[in-house]
């Protein structure tokens, strides 16, 4: 009886709709989240798994052995990989190939590759123009690979403890 | 200035008709400029104010030669867009009646501000039923919306015309009622009128004697307008825009231009008959003297904007009613509180009531 009256009162006299105006009349001077984004960037974690990358060795000997763990490995059938043994008998890969668009960026061929060689950098702004470009060759990766070089090693440095 | 001013005299005592007509056409510009003006920049205030509720920025990519300037570009851009889009008529709609409903929503929109005060005998036509005239006015904005869902010939359209003629009229009840209290307090059906029986000061406005009226005449007009939380019949993010599915282009500019005018007329029209129109809040205060500069225009604008903003604040926070919900509230609700009001008004004026009254 008594709070069937005071639901009476509060609905005749609008009370809870004051309140949600007092939320919402609040929230017009609190700070605002937005970033703008091409001047701003949202922070990027290390572990980010963005554009594929090759890595080289220091010496500029590439690191890839073509053992085809990533090829075996990756879930969507991106990677596609053939391999012949180099003039100096070294077993390395004539053909690296990821297709962009098969790529799940689950990060498994960057967790099994044995000399980490393959990598997911940082990299998440690029945009295709025509259809033959999702599929990235073995020169465009280790390009990407030279030149993320320095952060891939930091971030790979920083994350080594806990892999 | 002076050669311009000869020249108008000798011209309006050779064609006094024309002259008359020029003039009014001169003061129905100078209406209409800043209003539409205010249309425009009202949709930008709307997407930034709900964007600040929403903890975000709103528009502010759009300016002025290379400039962001905060977006003000926005509803530039928005109405140029809209300008060279296509027209598209369906191919079994009545092309008539398709072409006129828009024109039909807008056109009362706009012609009730003739009679409209914006300061001491400053109205374009200071006629003495001007209640009456903007209760016709308000009303015959219910034909645009039933002749655009009839003419589109699209079942979607039809039945999203008939959902909002259904709420407008409704509303239109509990509204005029709600009017037939002021038109009892001030005993007049002229606007300027109506204004002048509330001076004496912010106590004397008609909010206080009339508090049930003032408020269910506000939120009548929210719904009547069809903004939120009384949106069903257009609700974007459950049903798609109701009466104006099939128009595009100029013709969907023109629904909306006479939705955003309405609003304003609303608020307006609240601020007219409740807030004491141009009447300074200081009146009757050891303030007045010093607030005495300021033109009445001003605290009309002022008042006006507040309820502009208010039906922006109800967009952000509240969410839509149930269609029954609408309905039950304007019937069961508001038709029954602005009749026993009327009725307390009846006596109060009868008895001559201190201090409102008397």
């Amino acid at each position: 009886m008594i709070n069937a009256v005071k639901n009476y009162i509060g609905s005749l006299f609008l009370f809870e709709l004051f309140k949600g105006l007092g939320v919402t009349g609040r929230y017009l001077f609190a700070r605002k989240f937005t970033v703008q984004y091409p001047e701003e960037k949202a922070p990027v974690s290390p572990r980010f798994r963005g554009l594929h990358a090759l890595r080289r060795y220091p010496n500029g000997e590439e690191r890839c052995i073509s053992c085809k763990l990533c090829e075996a490995v990756c879930p969507a059938l991106a990677i596609t990989i053939e391999a012949e043994p180099r003039a100096d008998g070294s077993r390395r890969t004539t053909k690296y190939e990821i297709d962009l668009f098969k790529c799940i960026y689950c990060g498994f061929c960057e967790e099994s590759c044995p000399v980490d060689s393959i990598v997911l950098s940082r990299v998440y702004e690029y945009c295709m123009e025509e259809n033959g470009e999702r599929l990235i060759g073995k020169e465009r990766l280790l390009e990407l690979g030279d030149k993320h070089e320095a952060q891939l090693a930091t971030d790979r440095a920083e994350q080594a403890k806990y892999r | 200035m002076d050669a311009i001013l000869n020249l108008w005299n000798s011209f309006s005592q050779d064609w006094p008709t024309l002259a008359t007509l020029i003039l009014i056409l001169l003061k129905i510009v100078v209406i209409m400029l800043p209003l539409m003006v205010l249309v425009a920049y009202y949709t930008y205030a709307e997407r930034k104010i709900i964007g600040y509720m929403q903890v975000r920025i709103g528009p502010n990519r759009v300016g002025f030669f290379g400039r962001h300037a905060f977006g003000l570009g926005q509803p530039l851009a928005d109405a140029f867009k809209l300008m060279f889009k296509e027209i598209v008529i369906p191919t079994k709609a009545n092309r008539v009646l398709f072409v006129i409903a828009p024109m039909l929503s807008l056109g009362p929109a706009l012609a009730a501000w003739a009679v409209f005060p914006f300061n001491e005998g400053m109205a374009l036509a200071d006629i003495n039923a001007g209640l009456l005239y903007l209760l016709a006015m308000t009303s015959v904005g219910v034909y645009g919306v039933i002749i655009a869902g009839w003419a589109s010939n699209s079942k979607y359209a039809l039945l999203g015309a008939m959902r909002s003629a259904a709420q407008i009229v409704s509303y239109e009840i509990a509204m005029g009622f709600a009017l037939v209290g002021v038109l009892v307090a001030a005993g007049s059906l002229n606007l300027s009128d109506i204004v002048r029986a509330q001076s004496g000061s912010l106590l004397h406005w008609y909010w206080l004697p009339l508090l049930p009226l003032f408020l269910i005449y506000f939120i009548s007009g929210v719904a009547e307008t069809n903004r939120a939380p009384f949106d069903v019949a257009e609700g974007e993010s459950e049903i798609v825009a109701g009466f104006h599915v099939d128009y595009s282009g100029m013709t969907f500019a023109a629904f909306f231009l006479g939705e955003y005018a309405n609003m304003i007329l609303v608020s307006a029209l609240t601020a007219l008959m409740f807030m004491g129109g141009w009447l300074s809040p200081f009146q009757g205060t050891p303030l007045e003297p010093f607030f005495a500069w300021v033109p009445g225009f001003v605290w009309l604008v002022a008042k006006t904007f507040f309820f502009m903003y208010l039906f922006l604040w109800f967009r952000a926070t509240f969410p839509r009613y149930r269609y029954d919900q609408i309905m039950r509230l304007g019937w069961k609700v508001f038709i029954p509180i602005t009749i026993v009001w009327i009725l307390v008004v009846g006596l109060a004026v009868v008895y001559q009531l201190p201090w409102w009254f008397d």
